[in-house]
């Protein structure tokens, strides 16, 4: 009986193939990541089954800490009118910032998590100071001395012309006081719109929501 | 696909004269590439931030002192929920206080849909009241509530000194510090 012969194979494989794969899934991601802005405060938002996506044009951003400590800022994306904001709450409480305490606002990312009192000595502290700066937050749950009326009635006046963006972005444990005294803030100003910045959650299967996504085959809420 | 074909002329005889010169191959071994590739992508992926912030909205009713300018609300189609410490929830139907039941983030879903069943549509209204000692993980999970149940009428109203004390009466009671 003749031998059966048996073709040795190489194992060699052509990796060839699966370079290209591994190559065209990098550059994917590499186009597609954003990388997470460097926050000076850490914020932990609660879920809400809401939509929408965040535009950060022509923003203001009231950000709430766990222990509730208020804090203002604006978009980095508007300097024009960081600068009205400033020049405006200095004009309206006669702070008699100078011109350099003007430009430390406008500066990008930064915030303000002071009273209106200690904003002049806040804006004088360069930026590693102020990484070990703690901030007292701006006091909004004194109805009488509420702060942020001031901030949101300069902000008012900055984009009074464009769309303002109004955001709240509040952590979990925040306590519901300090929601209310930002609220009455905006209501003093009468703002009546603004949105919450939260992470995106499924509806729940069963819910009116949830069948009502189901139909339309989107994923359109709140 | 990662070699060249480097001979040329293949299957010729050279002559004898000729010095067969060394064929190189261009073969490159691949395996450290694809590595490296997959290595980044690792690092990619972890690095990337999958879900971006959405935002919720939220309409604010005006203060008014007038009355003629005031939602009126009919009290059987009412529902108010109060958001007490410690993640609890406490709620009433229609205008007495005192009728004040306990539940939590789980069953008040089931509340909600069984009273807007019941109740005519053009008359139903929930009432959120938060405490001061809720937190705002609660206001936010409630108000969400409102969009998953498609309930187009409802506020948030602050929580009046009699309600406040109930709530905190049935806290004691259910022993919620």
């Amino acid at each position: 009986m003749p031998k059966v012969k048996v073709p040795r194979k190489s194992t060699n494989i052509d990796m060839t193939a699966m370079c290209d794969v591994a190559f065209l899934l990098l550059s994917f991601f590499i186009l597609t990541t954003s990388f997470k802005p460097d926050e000076a405060l850490s914020v932990v938002t609660p879920k809400s089954v809401s939509t929408k996506a965040v535009d950060a044009k022509n923003a203001v951003t009231i950000t709430m800490d766990a222990e509730g400590k208020v804090y203002f800022s604006v978009s980095d994306e508007n300097p024009g009118e960081k600068e009205t904001i400033i020049s405006t709450v200095d004009q309206l409480r006669s702070l008699g910032l100078t011109e350099e305490e003007k430009k430390a606002f406008i500066r990008k990312g930064s915030f303000v998590g002071v009273p209106l009192s200690n904003l002049k000595s806040y804006l004088q502290l360069n930026a590693d100071q102020i990484k070990n700066f703690k901030a007292p937050g701006i006091p909004v749950t004194d109805t009488l001395n509420n702060d942020l009326v001031i901030w949101m009635r300069a902000a008012n006046t900055a984009f009074a012309g464009a769309k303002m963006q109004l955001f709240v972005k509040g952590d979990n444990n925040a306590k519901y006081p300090s929601f209310k005294g930002v609220i009455d803030a905006f209501k003093k100003n009468e703002i009546f719109k603004f949105s919450m910045i939260t992470d995106p959650e499924n509806a729940p299967p069963g819910t009116e929501l949830f069948k009502k996504q189901e139909a339309t085959g989107s994923k359109k809420a709140g | 696909m990662a070699e060249m074909d480097t001979s040329s002329g293949g299957g010729h005889k050279k002559g004898p004269g000729v010095k067969k010169s060394k064929k190189l191959s261009t073969r490159v071994d691949l395996t450290p590439m694809v590595d490296l590739g997959f290595l980044l992508i690792t690092f990619f992926i972890f690095t990337t931030t999958m879900s971006q912030p959405t935002a919720m909205r939220l309409f604010l009713p005006k203060d008014t002192e007038k009355p003629e300018e005031q939602n009126k609300i009919k009290a059987s189609g009412a529902l108010t929920i109060m958001l007490g410490k410690g993640n609890q929830v406490y709620f009433y139907e229609g205008d007495d206080p005192t009728k004040i039941q306990a539940s939590n983030f789980k069953d008040i879903r089931g509340i909600i849909i069984n009273k807007k069943k019941s109740t005519d549509p053009k008359d139903f209204v929930v009432v959120i009241k938060p405490t001061q000692d809720a937190t705002y993980l609660n206001t936010v999970d409630i108000l969400d509530e409102m969009t998953i149940n498609d309930i187009s009428r409802y506020a948030m109203v602050d929580i009046t000194a009699d309600e406040y004390k109930l709530v905190q009466l049935t806290e004691q009671a259910n022993g919620i510090k």
